[in-house]
């Protein structure tokens, strides 16, 4: 999957699965502060990234997440892997 | 010690998704029970349920607020959210005072299949979602709209099998009366799937009138053959008179009575003196006498011994002239854990509009039905003045209430 495809992915069950605005998703965007993830909602986004990307976050990795492209870079390191 | 008025009512169930539409088929003698297919592949004895359409709540709730939300718990809101508005009390007046929750609810099976699915598929906890564990506790409901609607009084979810919609407006009413809370939302909420209903019609419970599911659930008629598993939610907004008068509100109707007992007999057999204690306790706690009520709103679900007992219990309570009787259930099917909630918004709405609501099916009675006055059709221009509602459940658990009309 290229990069790109994989941004496209994440944005899109981000607007879709957890109703943020299209306009809120830059790539410096705070998943905490200004996307408004919680703790409940990276529950969640386990569940979504092992849907969508066949494989499984360990719940101390979003720790080292801040931003969206924090997560963007996660999403595509992994996949890549995988 | 405070007198307890209604002032809001709101429902979502198999015979309409507002109190405006439920009149209406209340009057009619509509029914809201089906055939679902699904069951029979499923193994069940009967294809038989009421027949709802789930809410779409994207758009009205954030998704946080959905996603730990059982559908029980979404016809829950649907009906608070009308309730709230009928009794005017807003988002203002919730803040300000410390209004309380009481809901009736003693499943959420489908929610637990589900991830126990994912469990077996995937064996990962963590890929069971955050919204997994609120969904599947019996208090799904409480927890979901106190947090939703941000209420700051008692938060408690009422577990008593097909009394617990009524034992939630019984205790609120207890509440409200001693002064320990001015407002309450109380109600009832049941899910309808075959997740949660399989173990139940292993029983042998449920009527397999397959061929004719509207005539299927046949209260106190002789050819009776079980009940029909049904739900929804109903909600009633309880209240302190003092605060519905200070506050302006519409005073719909006022609860005057609870009566309660348990059976200590059979977990799923009634017996006649358990409900029959219920009833008087409820006309001793209303300081009426049975002479005086003018519709008896019957539990009555359509099973041989059910009915048979109840029958029974009504005579031996009122003797040889009883008011007009009916079962709701005829039309809505067995709506469980909301029944004992639902069953008093009918019965209010015919209070206020003056009819009593068909036994629709009641065709020829049996020994103990006969000595009834079962309303078999609708009964126009009938006065009610004051109604008694009966609920009762399995381990013998029996929950009686009076309503009062106000004028």
């Amino acid at each position: 999957m290229e990069n790109k495809e994989i941004v496209i992915k994440v944005n899109d069950f981000l607007i879709d699965e957890f109703e943020i605005e299209e306009s809120q998703l830059v790539p410096e965007a705070s998943l905490k502060d200004t996307l408004e993830i919680d703790s409940l909602d990276y529950v969640d986004l386990v569940v979504i990234i092992e849907k969508n990307f066949g494989f499984k976050v360990q719940g101390e990795d979003f720790a080292g997440i801040k931003t969206l492209q924090d997560f963007y870079d996660y999403i595509i390191k992994h996949a890549q892997a995988n | 010690m405070n007198r307890v008025v209604i002032t809001g009512m709101g429902i979502y169930s198999t015979i309409g998704k507002n109190i405006e539409e439920v009149n209406k088929s209340l009057y009619v003698g509509a029914s809201g029970i089906g055939f679902e297919q699904l069951r029979k592949d499923m193994g069940f004895r009967s294809g038989l349920t009421g027949i709802i359409e789930h809410p779409e709540l994207k758009g009205k709730l954030k998704r946080r607020q959905r996603v730990g939300m059982a559908e029980q718990g979404e016809y829950a809101y649907i009906a608070t959210v009308e309730a709230l508005a009928q009794a005017n009390i807003d988002e203002d007046f919730l803040e300000k005072n410390d209004v309380g929750i009481l809901y009736g609810n003693d499943s959420s099976a489908k929610s637990i299949v589900n991830s126990y699915d994912v469990l077996k598929e995937k064996k990962d906890t963590a890929l069971l979602g955050s919204g997994a564990i609120f969904q599947s506790m019996n208090s799904t409901i409480t927890m979901n709209l106190s947090t939703i609607f941000k209420l700051k009084g008692i938060n408690l979810t009422v577990s008593a099998a097909c009394a617990s919609g009524s034992h939630s407006i019984g205790l609120g009413y207890h509440l409200i009366k001693s002064g320990l809370q001015n407002a309450i939302i109380c109600g009832g909420g049941q899910e309808i799937n075959y997740q949660s209903m399989g173990s139940f019609d292993g029983l042998g419970a449920f009527s397999i009138r397959e061929d004719q599911p509207t005539k299927a659930s046949r209260p106190f008629d002789r050819d009776r053959d079980g009940l029909v598993p049904s739900g929804g939610a109903a909600t009633v907004i309880l209240e302190s008179y003092e605060s519905a008068k200070k506050r302006g509100a519409h005073i719909i109707a006022e609860v005057i009575g609870y009566g309660f007992s348990s059976n200590g007999d059979h977990i799923s057999v009634p017996n006649v003196e358990g409900p029959a204690k219920s009833l008087e306790a409820a006309l001793k706690d209303a300081k009426v006498k049975a002479a005086q009520i003018d519709y008896i709103n019957a539990h009555a679900t359509a099973t041989p011994v059910g009915d048979l007992n109840e029958a029974q219990a009504i005579s031996k309570v009122f003797g040889k002239k009883t008011p007009y009787v009916s079962s709701t259930k005829s039309m809505t099917g067995h709506e469980m854990w909301m029944g004992g909630a639902s069953e008093i918004i009918y019965s209010v709405l015919m209070m206020q509009n003056s009819y009593v609501a068909p036994n629709i099916n009641f065709e020829n009675p049996d020994e103990y039905s006969a000595k009834l006055n079962i309303a078999t059709e609708t009964i126009k221009n009938h006065n009610i003045d004051l109604f008694l509602s009966n609920s009762f459940g399995f381990g013998g658990t029996n929950s009686s209430l009076i309503v009062k009309k106000t004028q």
